[in-house]
């Protein structure tokens, strides 16, 4: 009589994704763990006007950083800028540092807890790329609340309960 | 409520999930090459259909897709087997539900085609994309094949009309981007994917998303609960109501949706929705609204606008669930909308007894034992797996997942030897404890610094 759960494989509303966890975003705005990178922008703590653009690519280690103008950023050493940090940082608030280090292929210890053990681990290395396709999805990302919402019914939202909160 | 119902198999579900599940697999590696067991797999959704006006069409379609030339128009109608595999299933569970629970429910009203949503242009954009995939298949996904749908969806969510292709498209490649590359994936959720890239393929056919004339109605709406659904770019409440009319009560819903980002989470997304509707803030006082020629779908979906609403007395949900719920009439549901995941069927019960355990809650009813959906539960309100397992009534709601589940959206528990009711909706209108307070106010500090940045960078 007791309707056996089904494996996770053969559910219509099966979690796959953890959400993210809300975190706070002055210093860096946007930040994600897509296209084979963690990528996101960080805000220049001189000039409003001006973001960084970083990433760390997950199959190489190697990084890029620049403004949203695409200057290079000034502050690039040996394993990382401060701006790099700052992502790692928000990107283990915002993911947990096991999925970060997951998606980076990083060999952190059990008992990592931040993006500088992450960034430890990687031991990234410099490469100027483009910052333009990560800027784009910050603009993007910020155009989502810029839509207006709706009352008209959404009914395929059943596939996406809200939750993850099982305490 | 006639829970044994519940308890036995509903006739044909078992085979239709078979064939379903047979197709589905075919999905994983993709539908270029199907090896010996896909093109069994392909044969046996034929033969499934082989009795229906689908026949024709769909027996092609395995053929050319057994051969290697797979059109548009042969996967529209490996879809549409699939989908009607899917939504006989439902129709038959609802009716058990129907049947277990006494209700009666309208039929569906003929209709005419409705107003095209034209943008013919992105529905194609968005097949390709979708005959993309399903030919890669999961296996087969990479960053580019995923990225190659950003255009696409957000030109949809750009358009109001086509907002629900437009909020599909974005959760799954958001979860395709996510597990990219498929090749290695530990898992394959196989049933999910399959689900949303076939509701995906039906919804971007021509005319799918065709507007209809909604009707009106006046009344007065007492709300049962909120049911709460998220994707990190959208979130949609949808508050279960009984509307009493001059014909008598009915059952309704009523929803809001908002387009957000990852980081709106649990409490913080609320601040979005509320100023688009005043039920919110009437959830949370236990309110009634009194309505007048408010917008209604056949399906029974309010489209709500304040305009047709005013604030009425105060209303309790477990009172509205035992007094009306037994003998309010249900909507039918839209064709396009019938798979077991839509099931969400409220219902009240009493006289159980509940167990908490490693993985969620049981609840023992007379003739049936029921697990508590507890992965629909979650951190936007009050109520908590503890709180239900603790409980003695429960206004849920009723799905089907492989097996019934209960979604509780209100409990009625014993609190230091008092009786308390607790909602999963109560904030709607406002968090009432600190901790939801705080949420909402670093929620509403994220969304101020976003806008911030997006004046400065966006509207360049
Ligand atoms: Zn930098």
């Amino acid at each position: 009589m007791n309707a056996a759960q089904k494996p996770w494989e053969e559910r219509s509303a099966a979690r796959v994704v953890a959400p993210a966890r809300p975190r706070k975003l002055a210093k860096v705005p946007f930040v994600e763990l897509a296209d084979g990178r963690l990528q996101g922008v960080v805000s220049s703590g001189s000039d409003i006007e001006r973001v960084y653009v970083s990433s760390l690519t997950a199959a190489n280690h190697s990084f890029h950083c620049s403004t949203n103008n695409n200057r290079p950023c000034g502050g690039i050493r040996t394993g990382g800028c401060n701006h790099l940090r700052a992502l790692a940082d928000e990107a283990v608030l915002q993911y947990g540092v096991a999925r970060v280090a997951r998606y980076l292929r990083a060999d952190v210890a059990d008992d990592a807890t931040t993006g500088a053990a992450v960034l430890a681990a990687v031991n990234a290395w410099h490469e100027p790329s483009a910052g333009a396709p990560v800027f784009s999805r910050f603009l993007r990302h910020l155009a989502y609340l810029e839509l207006s919402p709706t009352t008209e019914p959404l009914p395929e939202l059943h596939w996406f309960p809200a939750g993850g909160a099982v305490r | 409520m006639r829970f044994d119902l519940l308890a036995s198999p509903v006739d044909g579900v078992t085979e239709a999930y078979e064939v379903v599940a047979g197709f589905d697999g075919v999905l994983v590696a993709g539908l270029l090459r199907p090896g010996t067991e896909q093109i069994a797999a392909l044969h046996a959704l034929a033969a499934a259909l082989s009795g229906t006006p689908l026949a024709g069409r769909v027996a092609e379609a395995v053929d050319k897709t057994v051969a290697g030339s797979i059109s548009d128009e042969h996967l529209a109608a490996l879809v549409a087997a699939r989908s009607a595999l899917l939504g006989a299933s439902h129709d038959a569970l609802l009716a058990r539900l129907d049947e277990a629970a006494g209700r009666s429910r309208e039929p569906w009203p003929a209709a005419g085609p409705g107003t095209p949503a034209g943008a013919d242009n992105l529905l194609a954009a968005a097949r390709s994309w979708l005959s993309e995939l399903a030919i890669a298949g999961w296996r087969g996904i990479d960053h580019d094949l995923v990225s190659h749908a950003d255009q696409a969806v957000q030109a949809l969510l750009a358009e109001p009309r086509l907002r629900r292709l437009g909020a599909l498209l974005d959760g799954f490649a958001g979860e395709l981007r996510a597990c990219a590359p498929g090749a290695t994936m530990p898992r394959v959720p196989v049933r999910r994917w399959a689900d949303l890239w076939a509701r995906a393929v039906l919804l971007a056919q021509p005319g799918a998303l065709a507007a209809v004339e909604p009707g009106t109605v006046s009344g007065r709406l007492l709300p049962l609960g909120v049911d709460l659904h998220e994707h990190p770019t959208a979130v949609q409440a949808q508050v279960h109501a009984v509307l009493e009319t001059a014909d008598g009560p009915r059952l309704v819903r009523a929803s809001v949706s908002a387009p957000k980002v990852d980081t709106l989470v649990g409490s913080g997304v609320w601040q979005l929705l509320r100023g688009h509707s005043a039920l919110l803030a009437a959830v949370t006082e236990q309110r009634a609204m009194d309505l007048t020629d408010m917008p209604i779908t056949s399906g029974g979906d309010l489209i709500w606008s304040d305009a047709h609403a005013k604030p009425g007395a105060p209303a309790e949900p477990f009172a509205t669930a035992r007094v009306q719920l037994a003998t309010a009439s249900a909507a039918p549901v839209p064709p396009l909308e019938r798979h077991p995941v839509r099931l969400a069927e409220p219902v009240l019960i009493e006289g159980y007894t509940a167990t908490a355990h490693d993985d969620g809650v049981t609840i023992t009813l007379p003739g049936l034992t029921v697990e508590v959906d507890v992965e629909r539960m979650h951190g936007a309100g009050p109520l908590t797996p503890a709180l239900v397992a603790a409980s003695t009534a429960c206004v849920g709601l009723l799905r089907w997942d492989g097996g019934w589940t209960i979604q509780p959206l209100a409990v009625e528990a014993q609190v230091k030897r008092k009786t308390v009711a607790v909602h999963a909706g109560a904030w709607a209108g406002g968090a009432a404890d600190a901790a939801g307070a705080k949420a909402e106010a670093a929620a509403a500090d994220a969304v101020k610094v976003l806008r911030e940045r997006a004046g400065r960078l966006l509207r360049r």
